[in-house]
């Protein structure tokens, strides 16, 4: 069996099981968020009634991160509803926007969107805060109510994103029916050459298969190029697995996971116990791809989707008025630093947003230096406009006065996933996706330029 | 549920993202909050850049549309799980999509709310239909009839019977997996 087999095998109490199987499993963690997280609740509620508990309150976690930073009174409600809920029901890992349990949260607009605005608990971004914070085991099956949830597969473990209907029957029960996916292997050999990062590899696998290329499936990354790539790179992989229409995506587990996974759990002093499970040798693919890393060049994805993939370097005609970077896929702090590299010392030509996905992020930039300046400090020399409010800000556009929000047609590049007519606002605008230090050289030249220009 | 009904369809291209359904702006909107779902029925497929759709799928201010069958092509429903897409499409009415296919999380969405069937055509029918065309949807026999033609469907399986229902809970009491509610 696949990885993604084994794990789901095991999840339903099951010997063995095969792609388009039909089967029960039972949960490890439930993710939501702000956005779908009220609904769930409703649907709890209304299902299961008014005094329902959930099925294990240790399994939930609650991770307010899309519209934090606005004055949008729906948006700010939406963090109470979560709040409320949390206390209601003795769920322990809720990483709340302010401190106050009883409080409710209320972003002011008049201190500005670059400074702070949060408590202590606060994780930012679901996707990146949850393995930062101790709850990606191998092994475990994790849903959440958020499509990047696929995002901890890099984990080695069965992640994928359900709706609040989905939800609100795990919070209910701790199980869900789910078909058993087929899954895509991608053999890695070589490494990754110079100005080359994991977001081309993602990009060029997308273009590959084509951006419905993985619908119903799973993909497996492995290989001697896999094992190489740390775990941010992995994350940045498995993230993108539903812009090629994949249920999950999935990184076998080796020293690097359980030497990050670990230490998160004993910093967090979240449940240490897990069994992953290993490749098996007789695994069967629906398709099987070799990829050499050491051939990638840095890759763009044009509006107006994932899919629609080019060599950053044949697209020096196409000029750009914004640049962006941050999100789950491409807010990390690996994601910042490789922006830096390009842009020390070098002034940004276009106008420039910078969110770190989380406030681990903004405290790492803050202490961490490069030549004796701190990486905040070069970033916003170059002339990026960089918020402390660690979230996922203009990645979906969000309500109007959203930090980096395009609010009028643009043509803007991007360090995200996502590219969809308006996803980022403005419907006429256009996005194109690219990696951190692609992003980087083009805010420097104003058109979409080959990173390696400046390395 | 009515064995067939006749409507206007609305024709969209391949690859109608959430975003288009319903932007990202609106997922403030609570769906089980009962004027907050109506709510989000009036913004259904506001995200449709109005360059290649100049018709709109909802007349201003209305909160029914009278296109309650969607045509698209292939991939309908791709990119965030925002169950707010399905329920949008079914708050303002819409009974079915037809699509050459689907992204996963959409149509798992559109069975567990219950809200809309999603079809698939064997045969691609964005260029067969246009926009305002009448069209009858028979249940009974998985079949479209448009323009004189009738179209067979491929049948939705054991999703069906979730549908009918009424979703996922529904469906779930009926057949016992979960209690009945008190
Ligand atoms: S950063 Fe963007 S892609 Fe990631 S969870 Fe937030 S909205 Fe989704």
């Amino acid at each position: 069996m696949t990885l993604t087999e084994k794990i789901l095998a095991r999840a339903s109490g099951k010997s063995h099981v095969q792609p388009g199987d039909n089967v029960w499993v039972q949960t490890d963690v439930l993710l939501t968020h702000d956005v779908c997280g009220p609904g769930t609740i409703g649907v709890f509620k209304r299902e299961f009634g008014e005094h329902a508990r959930v099925w294990d309150r240790e399994k939930i976690v609650v991770i307010p991160d899309h519209y934090i930073f606005t004055a949008d009174s729906l948006s700010n409600r939406n963090v109470d509803i979560l709040r409320d809920f949390v206390r209601e029901q003795g769920i322990p890992y809720f990483y709340d926007v302010i401190d106050d349990p009883n409080g409710s949260w209320k972003f002011d607009a008049s201190k500005g969107q670059l400074k702070r605005q949060y408590g202590s608990r606060y994780a930012g971004v679901c996707h990146t805060a949850l393995p930062e914070k101790g709850h990606t085991r191998p092994g475990e099956v994790l849903f959440g109510t958020d499509s990047h949830t696929c995002m901890a597969g890099a984990f080695a473990l069965f992640a994928t994103g359900i709706g609040n209907t989905d939800a609100g029957f795990i919070f209910g029960t701790g199980k869900l029916l789910i078909k058993v996916p087929a899954t895509m292997r991608f053999y890695f050999e070589g490494a990754l050459g110079r100005g080359v990062m994991a977001k081309d590899v993602i990009l060029h696998v997308i273009g590959e298969i084509g951006f419905d290329g993985a619908t119903y499936r799973a993909m497996q990354y492995e290989g001697p190029g896999a094992s190489a790539l740390n775990m941010d790179d992995r994350m940045t992989i498995t993230n993108m697995a539903i812009e090629a229409g994949g249920k999950n995506g999935i990184f076998p587990a080796d020293q690097t996971t359980f030497d990050y996974v670990d230490a998160r759990i004993r910093a967090n002093g979240t449940k240490s116990d897990y069994t992953p499970v290993d490749l098996d040798r007789d695994q069967k693919f629906i398709h099987d791809q070799v990829i050499d890393l050491s051939q990638l060049e840095p890759t763009v994805a044009m509006h107006p989707n994932p899919g629609n993939r080019a060599p950053a370097k044949t697209l020096g005609h196409i000029g750009l008025d914004r640049a962006y970077i941050g999100s789950c896929t491409g807010g990390k702090t690996s994601d910042f630093l490789a922006f830096a590299e390009i842009v020390r010392g070098r002034k940004l030509k276009l106008d420039t947003f910078g969110v770190p996905a989380t406030p681990q992020v903004v405290d790492d930039l803050h202490k961490l230096q490069m030549g004796g300046e701190s990486v905040w400090s070069i970033l916003e020399s170059a002339g990026v406009q960089l918020t402390e409010n660690a979230s996922c800000a203009a990645c979906l556009g969000g309500p109007g006065d959203t930090f980096g929000r395009l609010n009028t047609p643009m043509k803007c590049i991007s360090a995200t996933n996502r590219n969809f007519p308006g996803r980022m606002g403005n419907k006429q605008s256009e996005v194109f996706l690219a990696s951190p230090y692609t992003v980087a050289a083009s805010a420097l030249t104003g058109k979409i330029t080959d990173p390696r220009e400046f390395l | 549920m009515p064995d067939s009904f006749s409507t206007p369809v609305f024709v969209v291209g391949d690859n109608i993202d959430t975003d288009q359904i319903i932007p990202a702006e609106y997922l403030t909107l609570v769906p089980t909050i009962a004027s907050e779902y109506e709510k989000l029925g009036t913004y259904a497929m506001i995200g449709l850049p109005e360059d290649k759709y100049p018709v709109r799928f909802m007349a201003p201010g209305a909160t029914k549309t009278k296109y309650r069958l969607i045509i698209g092509g292939r991939n309908f429903g791709c990119g965030s799980s925002r169950e707010h897409a399905p329920i949008a499409l079914g708050a303002c009415g819409v009974k079915a999509v037809i699509a050459d296919s689907y992204a996963r999380i959409f149509f798992r969405n559109c069975v567990a709310t219950g809200e809309l069937y999603p079809y698939e055509t064997p045969e691609p029918l964005a260029g067969v239909v246009k926009t305002g065309d009448e069209a009858t949807l028979d249940f009974e026999k998985d079949t479209l009839t448009v323009g004189g033609r009738t179209i067979q469907l491929r049948p939705l399986g054991e999703v069906r019977p979730v549908i009918d229902a009424g979703g996922l809970f529904n469906y779930a009491r009926k057949s016992g997996m979960i209690p009945a509610a008190s």
